[in-house]
Parts: structure tokens; C-alpha cells; sequence
């Protein structure tokens, strides 16, 4: 049956991260994204509420909740909060998913108990590449079989990289089709070159380039097939779109505030058509955009084919939250354009979701 | 419950039941009711009576989407023909009013017809004026109560009424008339009234020639010395010196809050209408080849692909706010701006999407020789009717900021 309510527990989870995101996320939005990085405590803090955990199977110590819906929901919360700190402390889905769901006993053996110990660990997936014309399902990274070998070779960026990162999935072509390595951070012929970015500046990101790294078999993402892959794209797209409806909510709840205080000619600029209506077609893009998310995210859930709404969910939240930071910008005047004020942050972080792929993981 | 975008099974017989009927009744005869604007489609209006108001064959047994499931209903006879949908013989917007503000024998007179074994008949509101649409304080159109008859006594000009040509002129039907008792006491002077068909002194002056839906009849109606009996008011008769918005008149809270319903009604409309264009430029693409894809990098996307996938997203983003302004009615839950908000959002996308389906499909898409064109110009009128795109985001606009009208104008 239509429903668009989250049910009791989902409507839970979403209040407790939103005040999570209000609380923790908010004061520190600025300061880390002036500073170029990750507070450590906001990650310790993520990390005892337990939003990658619970997602994880209870054979490892994990909540077994994996859901693409719920997660869209903490997505936007922390997203709401802020884009780059949102990103940082969901990290460690992104090593956690793809072996939870593909993985093989070793694998999950190996990394799984590290996610849901005391302390909080920090993941990571390379599938971003540098380049104009990167293709998410036939990135230009290579893996060719050598004997009992895998031997990668290729440059990735967008990679989230925390001080204490040990692993990371890496996206590759074998044979043109897709798969994904685990690789150690120390692997030989592995570079990284920390990023600079317009925006998410709170996470630390970096460039990596891929020389001959020579791994052994087991590292293959367990029998993880090309389809499974481009499944976990969908799943980073509806994640992803999540996202931006929270930057876009932000960004407009900002405008809205700031246009019922702000006054011009004696009034209040929000009693003008030209702004209020601005306002109104962000709240209903927004809205909309949700919706599209939420559908997406669903589709994974019940296990059908989600690539087409996950490619119009993303590519629909894209335009909202480029359009609705801008918007917000232009509210703000010159305001909007001096980093005391935030509106000017989430247009660079907007901007970014037409670049981003699976930075994060539902 | 939580999220959940699966219909009931009752509302994929419903789809499936309207479907065919879009496809075996409405499209063979689209172009020709396109053409011959004024003429009543008997073959359409003869079979919604004997057959097409039976419904679908759902199990009763069973839930539906309630709401939803309604605008589903819509969005597959609009997905056949706008035009014809808005010509079939049933009580329409008149209806809604009288459901909503009507007491239960006003329901029993004037909506029992519509479900008996007499021949078809259509039901209307009339609201606007040549000088005032969605403005309905400024509706100068009067309802003076005679003592003597104990009748209320209409004088006025209405525009646009859509069937207001089979509402008046067909005994049986009825039409719901927006007039002032005081015109002192601005909005709440406002008042409905039903005038049923035939009554003397309603006088049919025209039927408009449009740009699109031209199978509907938008009629003038003139009103001099219409009388009516004291029970054909919906609602209080008293007026409300005061915003009628904050008091308990059930008449123009029932006639606005019929606007809750038909916003997602009128949406969900739109949508059939931006689908039957975007279907069918993804099948006329596919005959020449070009299918599209949904998991090409953006940058590989051709110009076109890119446009069709940019209309399906907003497509689907006006039905799912749709579908929740729906499903808000059948929760009981207070659905005014997600109204606006599906109504502004669907006017818009299939505005916009017909109008570039004529485009991707160059001088076919053009040609009377197929329907894209004609679905072009029927769009358009979800944009207008219902609140323009610019009252529903004045609406919007208010909701969100928590103004007063008197702070947003």
C-alpha cells in the first residue's frame, strides 16, 4: 500500500540523528570545513550511536538492519547537519557494505569486527577516477590476473582517507567488467596524495594512483559479479541523493530564516513575491526530490532493480541541491557570498553530487 | 506501515481497468473531439454512463490506496484523453462541493441522480468571473435571500465553468455557484450555492474555443433572478465579519478544502498527460533506435537522452507529490500545502515536458498527424486551472513562512 511515513522505529532513528546532527554536526560545520579536516570526536560520537553498526549482520556483532530506506534517512539528517562531517562519519559504511553484502567469510572475518568494536575504525572505496570522462561502470583502473595475483593499475580520487584508514575497496575493470579489491593502505605500489576540493573540506580525501599493486586472490571482493557492483552504485545513488536533500533542506532553511529577519523597503524581503516564491519552489523541489530518493531506496530494499530510479533520483537531487544552495545564496545577497554565513559552503558541497559516486554507501 | 511505494493489487486492477479504457475508448476518438470542438462525444459520454461509472473490478474484499488510488484512477483517463476525461457525465467539481459542505439530504437530492438508471448528466462549479478567479473575495456575482419565497435570488456572470454546458442544460444535473450575501463582508460574504439545471433565469451565453481540452465544454453562465430554494445554500448561512479561514463556517472552509482534494486530482491529471507524451516519444525514439540509457556516465548521455531522463525524473517527482497529497486526504490529515505543492510542481513539469516532447520529435511532433501536439496544448491548462502555478506557490509561499495572507499578497 502508497505510504510515505517512515514507520515508528524509522521515524526514531531519524529524530535521534537529527538532534545528533544538530547538536554535533552543526557548531562544527564551519570550523572543519576553514580548517580542512575531521574532528575526531564528532567520529567517536557517530560511532556509539551505532548508525554504520546497526546496518551490519548480527553474526558480526552488527544491529542486521541493512536498509537502503533507513539508511536515506540518517543519510539526510547528518547531510543536514553537514555535508563533509556527514560523509566522515558515515566512512566506515564504505568498507563495511560491500563485504557485508558480497563479501566472503574471510573477508568479513577479517573486516568486520573491527567496524563494531569499541573504538570507532575508519573505511573506505576508490571509485572516482580523475578524469572528465570517467565511466562508473567501466572505470580505466585495471585488475589483470597473474598466476595466483591480481595486479592493479590506475588513478582514483574522491577517496576518503582518515589517518587511521588500514583498508579500502578499490573498483576496478577485469576483463571490462566490474569488480573490487580489497587493498591495504600500506600496499606497495599504492601512492596517495591528499586532496583539496571546493567543498566537503571536513573529510580528509585523497588522490591515489595505482602502480602495478600486486594483491593476493583472496582480495577480490568476495564473488561480488559486474551486476553486483553496479547494484552498489544504485545504492551509493540513492545514498547520494539522500544527501543532497539534506544539504538542499539546510541550505533552504537558512534562506527562509533569513528572509523573515532581513528587511528592505520596511518590510520583511520574504513578504516579496520574488523571494517568497523562490522559497516556495525549493520547499517543493525539495519535497520531490525526496520522494524520488526514498523510491530509489526502496526498490533496493525489496531486492528489484533499482539503476533507473537511482540514476533519476540522483540526477534529480543534483539539479535540487544546486539550484535550492544558489537560491539560498541569492537570498542571503551579499551575504550569501561571505563565508561568516554558511549558504556559500553548501553551494560548493552541492555542487560536488554531480561528480560524486558512492561516497558513501546505504 | 513505513515507506512504502507498492500499490494494492485493487489499485493495480483499477490501473489496469482505466488503462484499457484510455486505450479502447478515448485515444480512437481524441483527434476527432480535438477538431469538432463543441460536439458532444456521445460514443465517450454513452459509455462512461452505461459502463465506464461501474468502476473498476476490484475486490471489495480487499484495501485499495484510498486516495491514491483515485488519482491513479485519473491519471490513466488523462493518459487517454484530458478533454474527454473532463466531459464525462458525472458530478465533478460540483460534486466535491457538495460533499464537503453539504448536509446528508443535500447530498441524497442533488448526488443520487448520478448513480441512477436515468440518461447522463454532469454536475459544475461555477467560481470565476471575468474580473475575479482565485481572487474570491473580489466575486461580484449576488445571492439576495426574497423572505417572501423564502428563495435565494442569483445575479451575475460566470466564466470558465467547466461542463457548465451539460451542468446547465441537462435536467438532472447541477451547478455549484460562488455568490456574495454581503459584499461588505469581503470572503466571508462568500457563499455556494446549487442551481440545479434548467432553472429559470441561468442562461447558457457561450462555450468557449480553446487552445487545448477542447472536448470539455468552459461555459458562461448568466444568472439574472435566479431563484433557488433557501435549502440549495451549502453551508451557514450567517456571515463571518471575520477571516471565514479561522471561524467554524463549514461553507467556505468546505468550498476552499475542496481544493485539498482536487489540487491532487488536477495533479494527477497533469501527470496522465505528461505521460502519454513522454511514452510516447521513448517509443517513437526506440523505433529509430535510440533506446535510452540509465547507466551511461552523463557525459556520454546524447542530448536527448539526457533530455528524456530529465523528464521522467520530474515526472515522477510530480506523481510521488502527488501521491502524498493523496494519501494525506485518505490519512484525515491536514494536506494544504502538499496540495499546492503537487498541483504548482505537476502544472509545471508536464507544461514543460509536453513542450519539449513536440521538440525532441521535430516536425512530427508537430504534426496533427499525431497526438504529442494535441497533448502540448492540453497540458497547458494544468498550469491555469485549479489556482495557477502562481497561487499554489503563494499558498506554498504562506505555508511555509506561517504568514497571514495579509503579510504575502
Amino acid at each position: 500500500m502508497i505510504d510515505f511515513d517512515p514507520t515508528d522505529e524509522q521515524a526514531l532513528v531519524r529524530d535521534t540523528v537529527r538532534q545528533f546532527a544538530s547538536n554535533e554536526l552543526r557548531p562544527r560545520a564551519r570550523p572543519c570545513d576553514e580548517a580542512s579536516q575531521l574532528d575526531r570526536d564528532v567520529l567517536g560520537a557517530a560511532h556509539e550511536l551505532g548508525l554504520v553498526a546497526n546496518a551490519l549482520p548480527e553474526a558480526y556483532g552488527g544491529g542486521g538492519e541493512l536498509s537502503a530506506v533507513t539508511g536515506c534517512l540518517i543519510a539526510e539528517e547528518l547531510a543536514w547537519g553537514d555535508l563533509g562531517l556527514a560523509l566522515g562519519v558515515l566512512s566506515p559504511s564504505l568498507l563495511a557494505i560491500p563485504v557485508a553484502l558480497y563479501g566472503s567469510d574471510e573477508q568479513k572475518q577479517l573486516l568486520l569486527p573491527g567496524l563494531v568494536g569499541a573504538e570507532p575504525a575508519a573505511g573506505s572505496l576508490a571509485w572516482v577516477e580523475p578524469r572528465f570522462d570517467f565511466d562508473p561502470v567501466r572505470p580505466q583502473t585495471t585488475a589483470k590476473r597473474d598466476g595466483d595475483e591480481y595486479v592493479l593499475d590506475g588513478a582514483k580520487c574522491f577517496v576518503p582517507w582518515q589517518e587511521d584508514l588500514s583498508h579500502l575497496w578499490v573498483v576496478a575493470s577485469e576483463e571490462g567488467e566490474l569488480a573490487a579489491f580489497l587493498v591495504d593502505t600500506d600496499a606497495a605500489g599504492l601512492h596517495a596524495e591528499p586532496e583539496s576540493n571546493m567543498g566537503i573540506r571536513a573529510l580528509p580525501t585523497a588522490e591515489l594512483a595505482l602502480s602495478s599493486v600486486r594483491l593476493p586472490a583472496s582480495a577480490r571482493l568476495g564473488g561480488a559479479a559486474d551486476g553486483d557492483l553496479r547494484a552498489l552504485l544504485a545504492r551509493g545513488r540513492a545514498a547520494l541523493a539522500a544527501c543532497a536533500v539534506g544539504v538542499a533542506r539546510a541550505a533552504y532553511e537558512l534562506a527562509l530564516a533569513y528572509a523573515k529577519e532581513r528587511e528592505a523597503f520596511g518590510a520583511p524581503i520574504a513578504t516579496k513575491q520574488a523571494i517568497a516564491f523562490k522559497l516556495a519552489d525549493m520547499a517543493t523541489e525539495i519535497d520531490g526530490t525526496r520522494l524520488l530518493a526514498w523510491e530509489a531506496a526502496w526498490r533496493i530494499d525489496q531486492g528489484l532493480d533499482a539503476t533507473r530510479e537511482a540514476m533519476l533520483a540522483i540526477g534529480k537531487a543534483q539539479r535540487t541541491a544546486l539550484a535550492v544552495a544558489d537560491g539560498a545564496v541569492q537570498v542571503f545577497g551579499g551575504y550569501g557570498y561571505i563565508r561568516d554565513y554558511l549558504p556559500e559552503m553548501h553551494l560548493r558541497n552541492a555542487r560536488g553530487f554531480a561528480s560524486f559516486e558512492a561516497l558513501t554507501l546505504v | 506501515m513505513g515507506i512504502d511505494f507498492q500499490p494494492t493489487s485493487n489499485t493495480e486492477i483499477s490501473r489496469a481497468h482505466f488503462n484499457r479504457i484510455a486505450h479502447e475508448q478515448m485515444r480512437p476518438i481524441s483527434r476527432k473531439y480535438d477538431d469538432q470542438e463543441h460536439d458532444l462525444p456521445t460514443e465517450w459520454v454513452d459509455f462512461w454512463w452505461n459502463e465506464g461509472r461501474k468502476g473498476a473490478p476490484v475486490d471489495v474484499s480487499q484495501p485499495t490506496d484510498g486516495f491514491v488510488t483515485v488519482c491513479i484512477q485519473a491519471e490513466e483517463l488523462c493518459f487517454g484523453d484530458a478533454g474527454l476525461y473532463l466531459r464525462m457525465p458525472t458530478p465533478a467539481l460540483g460534486g466535491s462541493a457538495v460533499s464537503a459542505a453539504g448536509t446528508n439530504e443535500q447530498r441524497e437530492e442533488f448526488l443520487s441522480a448520478f448513480r441512477g438508471s436515468g440518461h447522463p448528466i454532469w454536475g459544475a462549479m461555477a467560481i470565476t468571473e471575468s474580473s475575479a478567479g482565485s481572487d474570491s473575495a473580489a466575486i461580484q456575482a449576488t445571492a439576495d435571500f426574497d423572505e417572501a419565497s423564502r428563495e435565494w435570488v442569483l445575479n451575475g456572470t460566470k466564466i470558465f465553468c467547466t461542463a457548465g454546458e451539460g451542468a446547465s442544460q441537462v435536467e438532472g444535473g447541477f451547478v455549484v455557484v460562488w455568490a456574495t450575501v454581503d459584499k461588505s463582508a469581503g470572503r466571508g460574504g462568500i457563499k455556494s450555492f446549487v442551481v440545479p439545471a434548467r432553472t429559470p433565469g441561468m442562461k447558457l451565453v457561450g462555450v468557449e474555443h480553446k487552445l487545448g481540452i477542447r472536448a470539455s465544454d468552459t461555459a458562461t453562465l448568466v444568472f439574472e433572478d435566479c431563484r433557488v430554494p433557501e435549502s440549495n445554500l451549502l453551508g451557514r448561512r450567517d456571515v463571518k465579519k471575520r477571516d471565514p479561514k479561522q471561524s467554524g463556517d463549514k461553507g467556505f472552509k468546505g468550498a476552499m478544502a475542496t481544493f485539498d482534494a482536487s489540487r491532487p486530482i488536477v495533479a494527477a491529471m497533469a501527470v496522465g498527460v505528461g505521460r502519454a507524451a513522454l511514452d510516447f516519444l521513448k517509443e517513437e525514439l526506440g523505433r529509430q533506435g535510440v533506446t535510452i540509457r540509465y547507466d551511461a556516465p552523463p557525459r556520454e548521455l546524447t542530448a536527448i537522452e539526457r533530455d528524456v531522463i530529465e523528464m521522467e525524473a520530474e515526472l515522477q517527482a510530480a506523481r510521488l507529490l502527488t501521491w502524498r497529497a493523496a494519501k494525506m486526504i485518505s490519512s484525515g490529515a491536514p494536506n494544504s500545502l502538499e496540495a499546492s505543492m503537487a498541483k504548482a510542481k505537476a502544472g509545471l513539469a508536464v507544461t514543460q515536458i509536453t513542450q519539449k516532447a513536440v521538440e525532441l520529435l521535430g516536425p512530427v511532433g508537430y504534426s496533427n498527424k499525431l497526438l504529442v501536439e494535441k497533448w502540448m496544448r492540453d497540458a497547458k491548462i494544468n498550469d491555469i486551472y485549479e489556482g495557477t502555478q502562481q497561487i499554489n506557490q503563494l499558498i506554498i509561499a504562506r505555508r511555509i513562512l506561517d504568514y497571514p495572507s495579509a503579510m504575502l499578497r
